[in-house]
């Protein structure tokens, strides 16, 4: 059995039937519960529960306490190649615009490397485009072996491997693969993914269960929130979640909530998400899956971001710069989106312990 | 009270403290000293040798024993790994062995569990096994040469107090070694309780850690569990099951004629 048959089996459920049909009462009767079901989790994103957010705040706060305590952990992206066959119409990677191309070597790679670990942060996520040519899982791998010798952990959002080449990432020391469905709405998968391999929905919604079965140790699942209707997409984003660690217990199972931001490129239908709609999802993902990390972008205001904190938030990036060389700074390139938080890791760390928790800089190594 | 003796050591606290979960390492000397502890846990995975601000050691008293978990191992193999690389780091000989292969309910894989104690032991690691209460695998661990065992008393994070209460009896009477509750402690009363049972020590972070006032947590726990020992060695009264009756049921059979 693979995830597509529980997002298949959801196909003709009537999710606006039932988050109308939920009311006040169900969500308190919810809410005096220890534990969530799907249903319940469902009911916590309805518009009745935007009525209960101080409450499910409450209950968020309290158990992303105990099972993270007064930390945030820290990390950044590191862009090494943006050359990209696919169209996807809300990004700014998309091969048809017209950016400037850039791939790493080694050497530069190297660079980059030094000039964000003087920053202190400790744990990297390594990005590409999606190009077999240009960045090919040995690129990746080789690349992450530089990285390794200036970070404690490194984790990669790359394009889609194969079960052989997640094999032997996890066994060259990659720690982690995250990987967005980015529309779980099949239909709306279609329609954003103009052309390229990404258009193979089935074997993006596998791909995060080829990571665990690969002894990922972390695996890092969301939707790109505003591309579709955000309840389901979110509601979907906990199924997927919950299907990976219940399947693949000893893999850590993490979310992350990207909204849309401006890009190089254009997608007009965009169907916002509030900071409500937002904040909503956060609480009932943690509600639903107390132990799931849950990871924000510096895609998110300074000021929203620093809020979440103690709403259940538990993994930050900071610091970040979403170009190619762009920490270097010799041969920076267009950002695949624009950051809305430019605060400097030093800065952010002020925030977090301003906020009584604690920034952390280290949670794994190599070992 | 009398003093715990546990890996050929003498220990003044029965209290043990967790290093994480705080809201800044600066109250991590404060917290050590108000609970009077004298071994606190720290998780190998988290300790940052390369800048000193960051470096968790140099937060704790050097007169403190440290004890590095292996927390983050999901195998034996795992914990073994993070043990060596512990003790080449100069952190000692202690080593909490926590392996945990589910992440949805963060319980510890005895039997993993046991394979890393069986080889650390062997290494020289004065080892204590965090672990299901469970009798059997708390037999095979002294076996294996642990030092001692720490059974959960609930899972980790959750503050729930003893929900393992009669396992754990079960393996405070049957095993010789010092056992040591951890996990699930959330109140100085469970911690009470524990101490009370006849544990010799118990591990607090999260209630401590979480707490509005740490410090403040702290010595109450180090209270609780001085009052939990006290209890405990001056024996509690008996607890009956039966109120004693003014005339017993079978008073009659001590009246004249029976
Ligand atoms: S989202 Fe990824 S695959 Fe799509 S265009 Fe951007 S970089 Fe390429």
């Amino acid at each position: 059995m693979s995830f597509y048959e529980v997002v298949s089996g959801y196909k003709d459920f009537d999710f606006n039937g039932f988050l109308s049909s939920v009311n006040s009462e169900r969500v308190r009767v919810i809410l005096s519960n220890d534990k969530i079901s799907d249903m319940d989790f469902l009911a916590l994103l309805s518009p009745a529960a935007q009525g209960h957010l101080e409450h499910m705040a409450e209950k968020a706060r309290r158990l992303s306490l105990n099972h993270f305590g007064k930390a945030v952990l820290l990390y950044a992206p590191i862009y090494i190649s943006n050359y990209c066959i696919n169209r996807c119409a809300y990004c700014g990677f998309n091969h048809d615009n017209s950016i400037s191309r850039k791939r790493l070597t080694m050497e530069e790679i190297e660079q980059e490397a030094i000039e964000l670990s003087k920053t202190g942060i400790r744990h990297v996520l390594l990005l590409t485009g999606e190009s077999k040519k240009h960045s090919p899982a040995d690129y990746i791998i080789e690349a992450s072996r530089v990285l390794r010798r200036h970070f404690d952990s490194v984790t990669i959002e790359v394009s889609p491997l194969t079960l052989e080449e997640y094999v032997h990432a996890a066994k060259s020391g990659i720690d982690g693969v995250t990987v967005y469905q980015e529309a779980y709405d099949e239909e709306v998968y279609d329609e954003v993914h103009l052309s390229g391999p990404k258009k193979d929905y089935r074997f993006r919604l596998d791909t995060p269960e080829r990571a665990c079965r690969a002894n990922m140790r972390s695996v890092n699942v969301g939707a790109l929130l505003g591309l579709s209707d955000w309840r389901r997409e979110a509601f979907m984003t906990g199924m997927h979640a919950n299907y990976l660690q219940d399947k693949y217990p000893s893999t850590e199972i993490s979310v992350s909530f990207p909204r849309i931001r401006p890009h190089a490129g254009v997608f007009e239908k965009v169907s916002g998400v509030s900071d409500i709609q937002l904040v909503q999802t956060i609480l009932a993902m943690r509600l639903f899956m107390p132990h799931v990390s849950q990871n924000i972008s510096t895609r998110e205001t300074a000021t929203f971001r620093d809020n979440l904190i103690p709403l259940g938030i538990n993994k930050f990036s900071a610091g970040s710069c979403t170009e190619v060389g762009g920490y270097s700074g010799a041969q920076a390139t267009e950002a695949q989106f624009e950051i809305s938080d430019g605060r400097s890791v030093g800065d952010v760390c002020e925030a977090i312990l301003a906020r009584g928790y604690q920034p952390l800089f280290k949670n794994w190594m190599s070992i | 009270m009398g003093k715990l003796k546990i890996g050929g050591i003498e220990l003044g606290s029965r209290l043990f403290i967790g290093t994480g979960k705080y809201p800044s390492k600066d109250t991590l000397p404060k917290v050590i000293e108000s609970s009077g502890t004298q071994m606190v846990t720290i998780a190998l995975r988290r300790v940052d040798a390369t800048r000193n601000e960051n470096n968790i050691l140099s937060y704790i008293p050097k007169d403190t024993i440290l004890l590095p978990n292996t927390s983050g191992a999901r195998n034996a193999d795992e914990a073994v790994r993070i043990a060596r690389l512990a003790r080449a780091m100069g952190c000692g000989d202690w080593v909490k062995i926590e392996v945990i292969s589910d992440n949805k309910y963060l319980l510890p894989d005895n039997e993993e569990t046991l394979k890393a104690t069986d080889i650390l032991a062997n290494e020289g690691f004065k080892v204590l096994p965090y672990m299901n209460p469970d009798l059997m695998s708390a037999k095979k661990l002294v076996d294996a040469g642990a030092v001692g065992v720490m059974p959960l008393g609930a899972p980790i994070g959750t503050n729930r107090g003893l929900r393992m209460k009669e396992l754990i009896g079960i393996i405070i009477e049957e095993i010789k070694l010092p056992v040591i509750v951890d996990a699930g402690i959330g109140a100085p009363s469970h911690a009470a309780e524990a101490m009370e049972m006849g544990a010799d020590a118990v591990l607090v972070n999260t209630a401590i850690a979480t707490s509005d006032d740490p410090v403040k947590m702290a010595k109450a726990f180090s209270l609780a569990v001085k009052a939990g020992r006290y209890a405990c060695t001056a024996r509690l009264g008996a607890k009956s099951e039966v109120a004693s009756a003014s005339s017993p049921l079978t008073g009659f059979l001590h009246e004249e004629g029976f």
